[in-house]
C-alpha cells in the first residue's frame, strides 16, 4: 500500500486541513491561551456562527465567506457579553473560578445546542458556493477547491490577528494583560476592559472560522462536541496564546492525521492526534512554543 | 383463557352500548415506546413517530382497535443505549401498556431485548439490524426490509458482479450499523472469491475524506462498498466527487446511511448521481400499494408542521406499516394477547402499505425487500426533484425493478 | 467529642438505608423504581467519586466517562473470558481504574490545573479508540450480553443490580466523607486554595493528588463495571458518552463541593429531575433543563445547595500552619 505518492498527497491534504483547524482554534488560543478563561462553549459559539452562515446563504444567497464576514460584528457583541458575565460572576469572587466557570460554558454550550435544534432541527445543514464541489489538478493530484479556500482563509486569518496581536497597540494590551495584569493596571490601563475587547475580537474571529466549518464539511447541532477535544488540543500543544504555535500545531495535527487516513488503519487517527498531545504535555507542557 | 372472554365481552358491551364514536367511556389501548427524538438518530426518530402518529389517528378515525381509542405513549432516549432499559420498565410496570413498540434502531433497541424475552412480551421491531440473533426471542418481528443477515452485501455484490466487477474495496465507519454491515460483506466476498482489496474503518467525526478516497484509489478496484453513517456520507461524496474513483470502479455505494433523508440528498445534489445505494421505499411506480398514496399525502402536510424530514420515505411508512400490522392482527384474534398476537404475526402474510410482509422464525422479514437503487439526473437544491419515479431507479429485488445498471460508476454520473 | 457522635449518626444512618434499600428489593414487587433508582444511585456514586480530586483538590476531571467505560469494558472483557461473577467484576474494575488513575496523575498532575483537565479528554478518546478497535468485546458494533441466573435472596436481576450500586455508592460516599475528614482531606483543600503556599508549607502535594486521583478513578469504574449488566448490552459510543463526564461535574458543582453531601444531593436532584423529564416532557427541553440549572446554580449559588442550605458553611480550613 505504501508509495512516496500517497505519503506526499497525504501531506499536502494534511497541512490544508491542519490550516483549517489553526482557524476554527485561533480564537480560543486568543481565550484560553492569553485570558486564561476556560471556555468550553468555543465550539458550540462555532457551530452556532456555522448556522448563521447558513441562514444567510440558505434565504439571500450570500457566499459562506461574506456571511461569516457579516456576523463577526454580532459575534464581537456576543463575545463581549459573554467575558462581562463570567467576569462578574467568577473572575471577580476567586478562587475556584476555573472550576465553576467550566461548568458555566458548559451549561452555555448545553444551551446554544437546544437553541440550534428548537429552530434549525436535527438535520444536518450545508452551503453552496461555487468553490463547493470541484477540485483543482496538480500534476497527478487533484485538490479539492473548499481546502484550498479554508486553506487561504486560515492563513490569512491567523496571520492578521498574529500581526494584529504584536504590532498595535491595543495587540500589544492583551498581550500585556496576560503577562502582567497589575502592572498594566498600575500603568492607569483598565485590565478587565482589555480583557473584554481581547474576548470579542477572539468571538468575532468565529464568525469567519463558523463559514469555514460549514464549507468545509455539513454541520448538525451536537457537532461542538467533536471539537472541544481538537481545539484545546492544538492551543495546548501550541502552547497557551502563542498565535504562531497554534498554527504550527494545528498542522502537526492535520498531517498526523491525514497520515493515518491514508497509510494506517483510518480507525487509529483519534488516537494519534491525542496521545500526541498527552506526550506533548508529558514532555514540555508549556507547549511546543510556550510563552 | 378466561380473561380474553372478558375481553371480548367487554368489547361486545362497548359495540352495543355506546357506538363506535363514543369510545371515550372504555379505558383506550396503550401503546408504549421510546423514540430518539434528541441526539444522532432524532432525525430518523422523529420521522418514524410521525409515520405511527398518522397510523394511530387513521385507526381512531375508523373506530379504534376492539372498540377501544388508541394511545401513544412516548419516551425519548435520546438515542442512547443507556436510557431505554428504565424507560421499558416504566412503560411496563407504571404505564401498564399493553403493546410495546421498540425504538428506531439497533443501539437503543439492544438493551430492551433480553428484558422482553423474560417477560414474555410482543416487541415489534422498528429498523434494527440482527438485533435478535443473540436473544433468539420468539415475540420480535421487525417492521424493516432487511430480510436474512447476508441478503444486503449479496444483493449489492450480484449487480457487482453482472457489471464484471472482481475485487472490492470495503470502507466502513467505525459504528454499529456500518460494522455488521461490513462483516455480512466479507463473508458473501469470501464465498464467492471475490477479493477484498482494500479494507477500511475510519473513525466517527471524520472531517476530511480526500486522504482516504485517495488510499482507496491506490487499490484500484471495481467495486466498492461503503458502509457509513449521515455525516460522512455527505463527506465522503463530495471527496469523491473531487477526487475522482477512476474509471475502473464499476459501481459505488450500497451501505450509505443518510442519503435517504431529504435534507442530506438536497445538500448533496448532483453528487447523487451514479450511486447505487439500499432504500426502504421509493417513489417509483412499482412502489404503490393500497393506503401507500393517501399515507404520503397526510405525511407530507404533517411534516412541515412537526419539522421532520420532508419526504420521509425511508422510515414514515414502516412506522405505519408496523401500526397496520398490529391492527390486523387484534382484530383477527379480537383481543390483546400477547402470544395470540404474535402467533398471528407469525403465520400471516400481511398486507400494508409498504408491500407485504411475512417473518421467518427469527422475527426477520422472509425475503428481503431491501431496495438497492441508482441516483439519476438529480440537481442540485432541489426537494421537490425527489417526489419524481426515476430519480432512484429500483435494480433490486427482482420484484420490484424499474430499470438496470448503469456502469460504470463515471458513466453513470454523468 | 462531636466527630464521635457524627460517626454513629453516620454509620447508623448507612445501615439504615442499606437495610431498606434491602427490604424494598423484598418487597417491591413493581421493577421501574429500581431501573430508575439504579440510574440515581450510579450517579451519587459518580458525582461523589468524581468530587473527591474534582471538589476537594479542584484538579477537574473531564474524564469521568473514560474512567467509566473502562470499568463497562473491564467488567465486559471479564465475563466474556471467564464468565466472572458480578462482584469480581466490579473488583476487577475497580483495581485498573485505581491503576489507570495512577498513570494519569504521574503523567499530568504536575501540570497545572487546566491541562490535567485537557489530557483526561485526549484520555477518554485514546481509549475509547483502542476499545472500538478491540474485536474481543465487540468493537465499535457492541456486545450483547446474556446475564447468568440471579442469586438468592433477589428474584430479579435488577434489584440485586440496584442494592449492588447502592452499596457502591455508600462506599464511595465513606470514603469521600474519611477523606475529608483525614489529614489527606485537609491537604487536598490546602492545595486547592492555594497549592504554592501548600508546597512551601511541607504538604506533599505530587503524593496527595495521586492518591486522590487513584481513589477517585477506582470509584468511578467500579460503579460503572455493573452498567454491563444493568443494560445487558455495551457499546463504546454509550459507554463513553460525554454526558457521564458533564452530568457528574455539573451534580457535584450544583450539590456543592466543599463537603460529601453536597455531590449526593446534587445527583439526587439532577438524577431524578432527569428521570422525571425522560418521562414527561421528553424533548429537546430535557438537555436545555441541565444547561439552564448548570448556569443558574454556578452563577447564582457558587457554593452549590449546601451553600444555600446553610448560608454561613465554611469551608473547612485546611492546611492550618
Amino acid at each position: 500500500m505504501f508509495s512516496i505518492d500517497l505519503l506526499l498527497g497525504a501531506v499536502v491534504l494534511g497541512v490544508l486541513l491542519g490550516c483549517f483547524y489553526a482557524a476554527v482554534s485561533v480564537g480560543l488560543s486568543v481565550s484560553f491561551g492569553l485570558l486564561d478563561v476556560p471556555h468550553v462553549a468555543h465550539p458550540a459559539f462555532l457551530v452556532l456562527a456555522s448556522y448563521g452562515v447558513y441562514q444567510l446563504n440558505e434565504s439571500y444567497d450570500i457566499d459562506p465567506l461574506l456571511a461569516g464576514l457579516a456576523i463577526t460584528p454580532l459575534f464581537f457583541l456576543f463575545g463581549l457579553l459573554a467575558y462581562r458575565t463570567y467576569h462578574e460572576t467568577f473572575e471577580k469572587r476567586g478562587s475556584d473560578a476555573a472550576v465553576r466557570g467550566i461548568a458555566f460554558f458548559f451549561g452555555i454550550a448545553f444551551i446554544i445546542e437546544v437553541l440550534i435544534i428548537l429552530q434549525f432541527g436535527v438535520d444536518q445543514r450545508s452551503v453552496t458556493a461555487t468553490y463547493i464541489g470541484k477540485s483543482w489538478r496538480f500534476g497527478e493530484m487533484r485538490i479539492p477547491i473548499r481546502q484550498l479556500v479554508a486553506f487561504a482563509v486560515a492563513l490569512t486569518l491567523t496571520a492578521l490577528l498574529a500581526v494584529y496581536l504584536s504590532k498595535t497597540f491595543m495587540g500589544r494590551a492583551i498581550r500585556a494583560v496576560a503577562q502582567d495584569e497589575e502592572a498594566l493596571r498600575l500603568m492607569g490601563a483598565n485590565p478587565v476592559r482589555i480583557k473584554q475587547y481581547a474576548f470579542g475580537i477572539a468571538t468575532a474571529v468565529l464568525g469567519i472560522a463558523g463559514a469555514l466549518l460549514i464549507i468545509v464539511a455539513p454541520v448538525e447541532p451536537t457537532l461542538d462536541r467533536a471539537y472541544i477535544g481538537r481545539t484545546f488540543c492544538v492551543v495546548v500543544m501550541a502552547g497557551l496564546g502563542s498565535i504562531s504555535g497554534t498554527l504550527i500545531a494545528a498542522i502537526i495535527l492535520g498531517v498526523a492525521e491525514s497520515i493515518v487516513l491514508t497509510l494506517f488503519g483510518a480507525s487509529w487517527a483519534p488516537a494519534i492526534s491525542f496521545a500526541m498531545l498527552l506526550g506533548v504535555l508529558a514532555v514540555r507542557p508549556q507547549g511546543l512554543l510556550g510563552r | 383463557m378466561k380473561r380474553r372472554t372478558f375481553l371480548g365481552g367487554a368489547m361486545a358491551v362497548a359495540v352495543v352500548g355506546h357506538g363506535s364514536s363514543a369510545f371515550a367511556q372504555q379505558p383506550p389501548i396503550k401503546i408504549g415506546m421510546s423514540m430518539p427524538q434528541t441526539g444522532g438518530l432524532a432525525g430518523g426518530g422523529k420521522a418514524s413517530l410521525l409515520g405511527i402518529e398518522i397510523w394511530r389517528d387513521d385507526v381512531n378515525a375508523k373506530g379504534g382497535l376492539l372498540g377501544r381509542k388508541v394511545e401513544l405513549v412516548v419516551y425519548d432516549d435520546k438515542s442512547s443505549a443507556s436510557e431505554t432499559p428504565a424507560i421499558y420498565a416504566k412503560l411496563v410496570d407504571v404505564d401498564k401498556v399493553d403493546l410495546l413498540f421498540a425504538p428506531y434502531a439497533t443501539v437503543p433497541t439492544a438493551p430492551i431485548m433480553p428484558f422482553v424475552k423474560q417477560r414474555g412480551l410482543l416487541l415489534m421491531g422498528n429498523f434494527s439490524f440482527q438485533v435478535n440473533s443473540k436473544v433468539g426471542h420468539d415475540m420480535w418481528f421487525n417492521n424493516a426490509p432487511w430480510g436474512p443477515a447476508d441478503s444486503w452485501a449479496a444483493s449489492f455484490l450480484d449487480l457487482a458482479q453482472k457489471a464484471g466487477g472482481k475485487n472490492m474495496a470495503l470502507l466502513t465507519a467505525d459504528q454499529e450499523f456500518a460494522q455488521n454491515l461490513a462483516l455480512t460483506a466479507r463473508d458473501v466476498a469470501k464465498k464467492r472469491n471475490i477479493p477484498v482489496v482494500f479494507d477500511q474503518v475510519y473513525p466517527p467525526n471524520t472531517v476530511e475524506f480526500s486522504s482516504i478516497i485517495r488510499a482507496l484509489n491506490a487499490a484500484k478496484p471495481d467495486i466498492v462498498y461503503v458502509a457509513s453513517y449521515p455525516p460522512d456520507s455527505a463527506g465522503i461524496l463530495r471527496a469523491v466527487n473531487e477526487i475522482g474513483v477512476g474509471d475502473n470502479v464499476k459501481i459505488f455505494g450500497g451501505g450509505m446511511v443518510g442519503l435517504q433523508f431529504a435534507a442530506v440528498m438536497s445538500n448533496l445534489g448532483s453528487l447523487l448521481n451514479g450511486v447505487v445505494n439500499y432504500n426502504t421505499w421509493l417513489p417509483e411506480k412499482s412502489m404503490y400499494f393500497e393506503g401507500t398514496k393517501e399515507f404520503f399525502d397526510k405525511y407530507t402536510k404533517r411534516a412541515i408542521e412537526a419539522k421532520v424530514d420532508p419526504l420521509g420515505y425511508y422510515l414514515a411508512p414502516f412506522g405505519y406499516a408496523m401500526g397496520q400490522m398490529i391492527e390486523a392482527a387484534v382484530n383477527s384474534t379480537k383481543s390483546l394477547d400477547q402470544k395470540g398476537i404474535a402467533k398471528y404475526l407469525r403465520e400471516n402474510e400481511h398486507k400494508t402499505i409498504v408491500g407485504p410482509i411475512a417473518f421467518a422464525a427469527d422475527g426477520e422479514r422472509k425475503e428481503t425487500a431491501t431496495l438497492q437503487a441508482q441516483f439519476r439526473g438529480v440537481k442540485d437544491k432541489d426537494i421537490e426533484q425527489f417526489r419524481s419515479p426515476g430519480k432512484q431507479v429500483i435494480l433490486f429485488p427482482e420484484k420490484l425493478k424499474t430499470g438496470e445498471l448503469i456502469s460504470p460508476f463515471e458513466a453513470a454520473r454523468k | 467529642m462531636t466527630g464521635h457522635r457524627n460517626s454513629i449518626i453516620f454509620w447508623g444512618g448507612v445501615a439504615v438505608f442499606l437495610v431498606a434499600v434491602l427490604t424494598m428489593t423484598q418487597i417491591v414487587r413493581n421493577e421501574y423504581p429500581f431501573f430508575a433508582g439504579y440510574v440515581i444511585l450510579q450517579f451519587i456514586a459518580l458525582a461523589v467519586a468524581w468530587s473527591i480530586l474534582g471538589g476537594y483538590a479542584g484538579y477537574v476531571n473531564f474524564g469521568t466517562n473514560a474512567f467509566f467505560g473502562v470499568g463497562v469494558y473491564t467488567a465486559v472483557a471479564l465475563f466474556k473470558a471467564t464468565g466472572a461473577p458480578l462482584v469480581v467484576q466490579i473488583a476487577a474494575a475497580a483495581v485498573v481504574g485505581m491503576t489507570l488513575g495512577f498513570g494519569v496523575g504521574l503523567l499530568t498532575l504536575r501540570m497545572r490545573g487546566i491541562f490535567f483537565s485537557i489530557a483526561t479528554i485526549a484520555l477518554a478518546i485514546i481509549i475509547e479508540t483502542f476499545v472500538m478497535n478491540w474485536r474481543f468485546v465487540g468493537g465499535a458494533a457492541g456486545i450483547q450480553i446474556q446475564r447468568p441466573p440471579v442469586m438468592a435472596p433477589f428474584d430479579s436481576y435488577v434489584k440485586m443490580l440496584f442494592f449492588v450500586q447502592a452499596i457502591l455508592a455508600v462506599t464511595a460516599i465513606s470514603i469521600a466523607r474519611y477523606i475529608q475528614n483525614s489529614k489527606v482531606g485537609r491537604g487536598l483543600q490546602a492545595l486547592r486554595d492555594d497549592e504554592l503556599a501548600a508546597e512551601c508549607t511541607g504538604v506533599p502535594t505530587l503524593k496527595l493528588k495521586l492518591i486522590a486521583c487513584m481513589i477517585s478513578g477506582a470509584l468511578i469504574s467500579a460503579a460503572g463495571a455493573p452498567a454491563a449488566m444493568y443494560l445487558q448490552y455495551a457499546d463504546p459510543f454509550s459507554a463513553f458518552n460525554l454526558t457521564y463526564s458533564v452530568s457528574a461535574l455539573a451534580m457535584a458543582l450544583i450539590g456543592g463541593t466543599a463537603h460529601w453531601i453536597g455531590p449526593v444531593l446534587g445527583a439526587i436532584l439532577l438524577g431524578s429531575t432527569q428521570q422525571f423529564l425522560a418521562v414527561t416532557i421528553s424533548s429537546e427541553v430535557n438537555v436545555l433543563v441541565l444547561g439552564i440549572m448548570l448556569v443558574l446554580f454556578v452563577v447564582g449559588a457558587p457554593k452549590g445547595i449546601i451553600g444555600l442550605l446553610r448560608p454561613r458553611y465554611r469551608l473547612r480550613a485546611g492546611g492550618k500552619p
